[in-house]
């Protein structure tokens, strides 16, 4: 006990004695004032899950999540040795959740550092050359605000071809535009405030001060952004799978999922409402995390 | 001697945090009567605090905890939300530091000034609008109607202060709180805000708390002057006489400000003594 | 030996009709080891003569000559900041909000080319009265004079000849105003160090500096001894008058 307790002394020092200490310590203190924050504790608790139960599938997994049974298909919630049911063709529905978590995953960790991180590149740029960087970026940026997100990532995928791979470029090309704004306009109050002009004056370039001295700062409001826009993502995902335009048959991903349930929906509603409650949670489970990692993050409302 | 307009009795402010509870002030007294009492300190002393705590003005989770703050012999931290609504502006005025803030920067000044007013009365827009006019002639305002057609970034600093000052004083308050109203301008314009503040609270007979970080300032302007350190009053003492105050940390003040008559080749640096921050507040009550 | 001439400098921000002139034909002298002044009220051009001279207001004309070498057009080279630098008004706001001390004070370092540079972080924080434990703080855990201190250290670090000083203590409290005073005094008498200091604050400017501008409306109305200012000998009103308010 006495040990944690000098443990969580020395991680809430005022001096810290080193740099390791000092960045640990900016973590802790943030951390604290994370977890005071119940729901978002809630959310980032359910995307903890998630990830677990993404690794451990197969072994939480009760049956094959492609072995079709047809004798015992579209069972009801309950079924013995299956919770939540089965679908048209007799496949585990809690199995098939289970495995789509993989895949809403690799959605989701693709498109977070695809889309923001374009958009960080653009935005900075933009806002700190300025001239006519500036309008030909913003313009550029411009013509795909105009376009309605679904649609345009639609176009893409049918351009492409059908696939999740696709369905997660065509999502992340329609989703940086908003993070270059965001990271533009922070980089215009950034660029003229003091301490850019005293690191200008110690000779340093313009890569350097966007790199060392502008991003540390976009980032962070970047990333509440990214947590708030996650449940977008996922049910644009979602959106594509049901058309037909992401992942394809027998892909466990819960979009196609609550597609394949539709026919059924009037009969047997799980089909595709077990799927639905599930895109439901970790959306929510975002937007919670999001909420909490403003508190935490936003340097205007920190110091 | 003369009629006490304030009585305040062991104010304290605090703030819960992680780390514990801070107390931006603590056990503060003092009583104002038609006079213009000088709160003087640095920043983090509790001066801002002292001036917000009397309006009730400070957001959760902030506290402010008195025996009592009596305006003319009623509590106001008895009083209901509402009726903290009809006591400011209309009995105790506010006047912040930087205009820039306190004015709607899309409406025009005529329609702040005559908003604010018709709040507390329930006079005609063609009345409302002559008494603006008067009062912004009243802080010295050239043209006042062109003024009151213009929008407050159109306005100096100087001009925005007064027409801050002017509009705090329509509805005829009994008593202004002045927060660093003055540091944000220049020494020239300073002089004349401050002149106008003086006359204005003089002719109506108001009581004026004057907070300020500035000494000198507060020397020359006040009657009586409450010194504040680390949330509580170290020292009080007449205007006049501030600058054979007797505290060390008065003194140590004083004596840390650079002088143009008297040139010195280092500046004495304040010691802070801890028992300062421990002793009883003094009160500031007559 | 003149540090720092000023001939005929022009400053101005924006173009054609909505070109404002912050700066019109301001001429001084600083010479070597010398403290010189600007006062003057807000607006009145004295903080953009400074940045002008460090290449931060990039539009001027006039010649402008550091230490016998004239400075041109709005880059400055690297060599520049070797010899010249700054230190800003507001201490909060000159200071990465997310870069410890160490970052700070080490970047700076780094930039120019300086080797031992945990050596030199520590010999600075010294050299500024703030000691080793300051050195991985954050800003937001420093008060206003500490950060005052680390700016100084920074604007030190590429050990300049000349530092611009702009207002460096208005934002800040008399009694720390008087601990940052001493110490640009003890570091201009320790190193030899050129001032070009900005105020809008006569006895400040008395107490720091030999002579001082006074300025309004973007030119400089007179130059004169600190000694003449104290003696009340300031020949034009404006400066009289400033003089009155700040006695």
């Amino acid at each position: 006990m006495s040990d944690t307790q000098t443990l969580r002394q020395w991680l809430l020092t005022e001096t810290p004695t080193s740099r390791r200490h000092a960045k640990l310590s900016a973590l802790y203190q943030g951390w604290l004032s994370f977890r005071s924050n119940t729901m978002a504790m809630v959310g980032l608790g359910i995307l903890i899950a998630l990830v677990l139960i993404a690794f451990a599938a197969p072994l939480l997994a009760p049956h094959d999540p492609f072995s079709q049974d047809l004798g015992n298909r579209l069972a009801p919630l309950g079924t013995e040795g299956h919770v939540f049911g089965t679908d048209s063709l007799g496949r585990d529905i809690l199995s098939r959740l289970i495995y789509g978590a993989r895949i809403t995953l690799y959605i989701v960790a693709l498109v977070a550092l695809i889309a923001p991180v374009a958009g960080l590149l653009v935005g900075t740029v933009s806002g700190y050359v300025g001239g006519w960087a500036d309008v030909v970026l913003m313009r550029i940026t411009d013509i795909f605000l105009a376009f309605p997100r679904l649609v345009l990532a639609l176009a893409f995928v049918a351009a492409l071809g059908a696939g999740i791979e696709n369905a997660v470029l065509a999502i992340s090309l329609t989703a940086w535009p908003p993070y270059a704004r965001i990271a533009r306009a922070e980089t215009l109050t950034i660029r003229s405030s003091d301490y850019i002009s005293a690191i200008k004056l110690q000779g340093a370039g313009p890569i350097r001060i966007i790199t060392k001295h502008i991003w540390p700062l976009c980032i962070s409001s970047l990333i509440v952004r990214v947590t708030l826009d996650m449940a977008g993502i996922i049910l644009a995902a979602a959106g594509l799978g049901f058309l037909g335009l992401g992942a394809q048959p027998p892909s466990p991903e819960w979009g196609a999922m609550i597609s394949e349930g539709r026919r059924f929906i009037l009969d047997h509603w799980w089909v595709a409402t077990v799927p639905g409650l599930a895109i439901f949670t970790v959306s929510l489970a975002f937007n919670l995390l999001g909420d909490g990692l403003r508190d935490v993050l936003d340097p205007k409302a920190g110091e | 001697m003369m009629s006490t307009l304030l009585d305040v009795k062991n104010l304290w402010v605090k703030f819960p945090s992680r780390h514990g509870v801070f107390d931006a002030v603590r056990g503060v007294s003092f009583t104002l009567g038609r006079e213009r009492l000088g709160i003087v300190g640095e920043s983090g002393s509790g001066k801002s605090m002292t001036g917000r705590a009397i309006l009730r003005l400070i957001r959760p989770p902030g506290i402010v905890e008195a025996d009592h703050i009596n305006l003319d012999g009623v509590d106001l931290l008895r009083k209901s939300e509402k009726d903290m609504r009809a006591v400011r502006g209309e009995r105790i005025s506010m006047v912040m530091q930087d205009p820039k803030f306190s004015l709607n920067p899309v409406m025009t000044i005529g329609d702040q000034i005559i908003e604010a007013y018709r709040l507390h009365s329930s006079a005609s827009k063609a009345e409302a609008y002559t008494k603006s006019l008067e009062m912004l002639e009243a802080v010295s305002i050239r043209d006042p109607e062109r003024v009151m057609r213009a929008y407050p970034h159109e306005m100096s600093g100087g001009m925005g202060q007064r027409i801050m000052i002017a509009m705090m004083l329509i509805p005829n308050p009994e008593i202004l709180i002045a927060d660093e109203p003055t540091s944000a301008l220049d020494v020239s314009v300073q002089r004349q805000v401050l002149d106008i503040m003086d006359k204005l609270v003089k002719e109506r007979g108001m009581g004026l708390i004057f907070i300020s970080h500035d000494l000198n300032l507060v020397a020359d302007f006040c009657d009586r002057v409450l010194i504040m350190y680390a949330g509580r009053i170290v020292e009080v003492c007449d205007a006049d006489k501030l600058h054979d105050a007797q505290h060390p940390y008065t003194r140590g003040l004083l004596n840390s400000l650079p002088r143009l008559d008297a040139p010195r080749d280092r500046l004495e640096v304040l010691q802070r003594d801890p028992a300062w921050s421990d002793a009883e507040s003094v009160s500031g009550r007559i | 030996m003149t540090m720092l001439d000023v001939n005929g400098l022009n400053v101005w921000f924006g173009k054609n009709r909505d070109r404002v002139d912050a700066v019109k034909g301001a001429s001084f002298q600083v010479a070597g080891g010398e403290s010189f002044g600007l006062v003057g009220e807000s607006g009145s051009g004295k903080s953009t003569i400074l940045r002008a001279i460090t290449g931060l207001a990039p539009d001027w004309s006039g010649t402008v000559t550091v230490n016998g070498t004239p400075i041109t057009g709005k880059k400055r080279p690297r060599g520049f900041f070797k010899t010249v630098q700054m230190v800003f008004q507001d201490p909060y706001a000159s200071l990465h909000p997310r870069h410890s001390v160490d970052q700070v004070l080490g970047e700076t370092l780094h930039l120019h080319g300086f080797d031992d540079i945990d050596g030199r972080v520590a010999k600075l924080l010294d050299d500024v009265g703030l000691g080793q434990k300051f050195r991985f703080r954050y800003p937001h855990q420093l008060s206003g004079g500490q950060r005052q201190r680390v700016a100084i250290a920074r604007a030190l670090a590429p050990e300049p000849t000349v530092l611009l000083l702009d207002e460096p203590t208005s934002a800040l409290d008399v009694s720390v105003q008087a601990e940052i005073l001493n110490l640009l005094a003890d570091l201009r008498a320790d190193r030899g160090l050129t001032y070009l200091m900005v105020s809008h604050d006569l006895s400040v400017v008395g107490h720091m500096c030999d002579r001082l501008a006074v300025m309004r409306n973007g030119e400089i109305v007179e130059i004169l001894d600190v000694a003449a200012l104290r003696a009340s000998q300031a020949s034009h009103p404006y400066s009289q008058q400033l003089l009155q308010a700040s006695l």
